[in-house]
Order: C-alpha cells, then sequence, then structure tokens
C-alpha cells in the first residue's frame, strides 16, 4: 500500500493524478477463513480493520453485496457527537469519538473529521428540560456538552432565524464541541483501504444467501452469489437488512427496518459553519466541505425495504428547514436518498453474541449509526477475537431484550440520533 | 404516499389518515405461564419481513378502528386489507 504523504500528493499531482492506484485488492473469496464479516459497510469494514489490526486475526472477509461506499454508509448526513443520555450509550459513543480524533493519522487517509460543533435545538419547555438534562447527565460522565441561550444560539449558527414567532421558536441548544462531520466515502474507502493492506479480503458483489450451521448447531460457512465458503466465526453487520440474514440462521431479531430519508443541495459558498439537528421537527443540517447543505429528515411511518422514502416526511422537514433557515429556501435539492435502518425498540444498538455459537451480530444503530463507526467497529472486533463482549458493548447485548435490562434512548432522545 | 382501503369506511384514502401500528397477528402469551423468553419474544422479536408482510394500521383521522393489511415491504404495494379477527388472506409469497 502506498502511504499518503505531502511528497506523494505532489508527486501525483505533477503527474496529473493519472497514477493514483486502487486504494484495496480486488479480491476473489476464498474456500475458508477465519472470520467473515457479512456486510461491507463502514462498521463491517472497521471491524475487519480492528480484527486485523488490533487482534492479528487477518485470514478475514468482508462479503458485499452491492460495492463498498454504495449503501448507508456512503449517503448518511455524516453527523459525529457522543452526547446520549445513559451511561452505557456515552461510553460507547464516546469511544467512538475518542477514535474519530486520531482516525486520520491510524488509517493514513483523510477522513476530514471536523468537530465544528454540533447543536441541538429546543423548541419547547419539554425540549429545554430534556436537553439541560442531557448537558448535565454528560457533564458528570465527563463528555462535554453546554447549554446556549437563544442569543448564543444566534452567534453560533447565524443563518438560524432565532425570531421567537417562528413556527419552531428556538429556546435554547444543546451544544458539544467537538461534534461536527466526517467524509463517509472516506470513512469507508479508508477502512477498506486499511483492512486490505493487513491482509482482509473485501469482496463486492457477493451477497450472502445462507448460513450453514454443523451438528452441533455452530455456523461453519456462508452460502453465498459466489460460492460457499468456510468459516468458524460470522459477524452480522448488515445493517437494515440484518433481519433477513439472521433469519437465515433461524434467529429472530428486535429490530424493525424502515426508509431513512436524506437529501443534498445544490452547492454554494460556505454558509454554515456548524450542524443544527432538531429532534422535535425531525430536521437536521449541515454544509458538506463540497458546499452542499446536507439535510436528514426522519423515517417513515411503517416498515419498508422499498429504499424510496415517502414524499410528505421530507417535505414536512423542508418546510421546517426553510423556516429556521430562511436563506435556504430558494435552494435546489440535487438529490434524495432513502436508505434502510435497522431500528431497535430501546433504539440503542446490538453488539454481540447470538444464540448461535461462532454467530455474532453488530446492527440496530437506526438512525445514527455513522458517527458510532470506529468505535463500532473496534468493540466488535473484540468480541469476535475473544468470544466475549469489550466492556463498553457489554450492555449492548441481544439478551436485554429477554432480561429487560434496556437501554433506553428511544425515550431519552425520542427520533434523530 | 400510500392509498389505503379502509375495510370498515369502505374507501380509499391517503396514508395520512391513518397510522401505522406493527406486525399483525402477534398473539400474547398467558402472562401467568409465559417464561421470561416468550415474552420479550412477544414485545420485542418481530418479523421484519422483506416480502408480503401482515401489519395493522389504524385509522385516526377516519374511523378511528384497527384493522389489518397485506403489503410487499419492498414495493410497499397493499395487497389486500381486512378486518381483525379475519384470517389472513393468501397474498402470495
Amino acid at each position: 500500500m502506498a502511504r499518503f504523504s505531502f511528497a506523494s500528493l505532489i508527486g501525483h499531482a505533477l503527474a496529473g493524478n493519472r497514477r493514483w492506484p486502487a486504494q484495496w485488492r480486488e479480491a476473489a473469496p476464498q474456500a475458508e477463513y477465519d472470520v467473515v464479516i457479512v456486510g461491507g459497510g463502514g462498521h463491517g469494514l472497521a471491524t475487519a480493520y480492528y480484527l486485523a489490526r488490533e487482534h492479528g486475526v487477518r485470514r478475514v472477509a468482508v462479503l458485499e453485496k452491492g460495492w463498498i461506499g454504495g449503501g448507508n454508509t456512503g449517503r448518511n448526513t455524516t453527523i459525529i457527537r457522543s452526547n446520549y443520555l445513559w451511561p452505557e450509550s456515552a461510553a460507547l459513543y464516546e469511544h467512538a469519538m475518542q477514535l474519530w480524533q486520531g482516525l486520520s493519522r491510524a488509517l493514513n487517509y483523510n477522513v476530514m473529521y471536523s468537530p465544528r460543533g454540533v447543536m441541538v435545538l429546543a423548541h419547547n419547555h419539554h425540549d429545554v428540560l430534556v436537553g439541560q438534562r442531557h448537558v448535565h447527565a454528560n457533564r458528570l460522565a465527563g463528555i462535554d456538552n453546554e447549554w446556549l441561550t437563544p442569543g448564543q444560539v444566534g452567534d453560533f449558527c447565524p443563518i438560524l432565524n432565532v425570531s421567537r414567532d417562528i413556527r419552531y421558536p428556538i429556546l435554547g441548544a444543546a451544544l458539544q464541541r467537538r461534534g461536527g462531520t466526517a467524509r463517509h466515502d472516506a470513512v469507508a474507502w479508508g477502512f477498506a483501504r486499511g483492512a486490505s493492506a493487513l491482509g482482509v479480503d473485501i469482496v463486492e458483489n457477493c451477497e450472502v444467501v445462507g448460513i450453514d450451521r454443523d451438528a452441533t448447531g455452530a455456523v461453519c460457512g456462508v452460502q453465498t452469489t459466489r460460492g460457499p465458503i468456510r468459516a468458524p466465526r460470522i459477524g452480522v453487520v448488515a445493517a437494515g437488512h440484518t433481519s433477513v440474514v439472521m433469519a437465515m440462521a433461524g434467529v429472530r431479531m428486535p429490530l424493525e427496518s424502515y426508509p431513512l430519508q436524506a437529501l443534498v443541495s445544490e452547492p454554494v459558498k460556505p454558509a454554515m459553519p456548524c450542524v443544527v439537528m432538531s429532534n422535535t421537527i425531525h430536521a437536521y443540517m449541515s454544509q458538506s466541505d463540497k458546499g452542499e447543505m446536507v439535510i436528514g429528515a426522519g423515517t417513515d411511518a411503517y416498515n419498508s425495504y422499498s429504499q424510496t422514502g415517502a414524499l410528505h416526511i421530507s417535505s414536512h422537514t423542508l418546510e421546517a428547514i426553510c423556516e429556521l433557515f430562511p436563506v435556504v429556501r430558494r435552494l435546489r435539492m440535487l438529490r434524495n436518498w432513502g436508505g434502510i435502518v435497522d431500528v431497535t425498540p430501546d433504539r440503542s444498538p446490538v453488539v454481540g453474541l447470538t444464540p448461535v455459537a461462532g454467530l455474532f451480530v453488530n446492527c440496530g444503530w437506526g438512525t445514527g449509526g455513522f458517527k458510532a463507526t470506529p468505535g463500532s467497529g473496534h468493540v466488535f472486533a473484540h468480541t469476535i477475537a475473544t468470544g466475549r463482549p469489550h466492556p463498553v458493548n457489554a450492555p449492548f447485548t441481544l439478551d436485554r431484550f429477554r432480561t429487560g435490562n434496556l437501554i433506553d434512548e428511544a425515550a431519552a432522545a425520542a427520533v434523530a440520533h | 404516499m400510500l392509498l389505503i382501503h379502509c375495510p370498515f369506511c369502505d374507501m380509499d384514502r391517503p396514508e395520512i389518515e391513518f397510522r401505522h401500528a406493527g406486525e399483525a397477528h402477534v398473539a400474547r402469551p398467558d402472562p401467568a405461564t409465559a417464561d421470561d423468553a416468550a415474552w420479550g419474544a412477544y414485545l420485542y422479536l418481530r418479523e421484519n419481513r422483506r416480502g408480503v408482510f401482515a401489519e395493522r394500521w389504524r385509522h385516526v383521522h377516519g374511523c378511528g378502528r384497527f384493522f389489518n393489511a397485506l403489503r410487499h415491504t419492498v414495493s410497499d404495494r397493499l395487497i389486500a386489507t381486512y378486518r381483525p379477527g379475519a384470517p389472513r388472506p393468501d397474498g402470495g409469497a
């Protein structure tokens, strides 16, 4: 793997940028691996990378039914924050935040992590109380989060309409300054490149159609559209399609899959210095480095695999966006996209063991998995390599839906993650 | 937006008149005898089917009543709606 450096950038620039090599090996599936990861999104690629780098498990295949970066990983609103309410969640997302801060250097790949600040708006008295409770809980846990008055909100994001007489007046906001964005494609490509260099096979256009189990009931391999592959350990990281894959092993999941929409506008000059989210009106917005306004909407009202969100859902979001940000009213939307997200009853992920020996699952990130990508892969790799959860993901078991020990971010954080 | 046939009002009405109410035909076990696994499965485990799926809807801005529907979760096409208690119609695979 050719390393990126100032000298290599200059060299390639002088050569007209025509000699860049492929960033990861194109791999055909082998007959057997130590670990097979089902799903080549950010979380699956990060898992493979940390398996190889931290645990020396290098006979790993990542099986992706499409192409790398073609699913939710490459189409989300790229928001990173760790200001969750419950200690278990805050620890999990903070674990990811710590990794984000050094990720570009660790991967030798610029993931464009930009800690520009994430503001979560409060529009009514209830929002204020919930937001301040989050701020206090986070500060007790040593995670930065602060409360802003409406005036401070306007100073931090000048294009916000902070008038009191609008439909969704801003009564304050919680601000996490270390929160921000990263370039989603670069995250997928960086982990793919890093994993591939360590020996991981990244197999694209390879859909898993069956999971094989031996006489003891343990997994022993997968059936794919590119032939059977033997493996004693399988990690399912299939996001919205996790229920479908896990059903191949006879495991029912506490998941429902919903389309979640994102939209981007035509690119404009830098106008928005931060990320703004509003859980109350299901809207969030930031500006990409290319200048596009990146807008996230809510999920559809019913579970679906259609990859097409309903127009009235995005209309609702855009009405609110246009009122909060009057300056964007005449922007045209370039693209919209509906990704399928897997939502758990408590809106917290499932990362850990399953009732089937050798089968591990990492799912249920719902509407906000991107921010967790490096942390999720890091703890899931530990779980697969050692057969036991990392302390950070130990509470996020599948079994909590039997014991009742839920991590109820659904009640704590409402809709948007 | 879906166009949904309410089997009580006997009219096709837009989706925004309705509220989705999750998977249909989830039988409630007897809480006196169900163990934690059976109760947890009743509360939380869902079919989340990719294909023809039986679900509940409530006509909140109409008659207010619950009914069941068969919908294909890839095309979102509604195949049938039927009253609670009625057997699930044959909707294909």
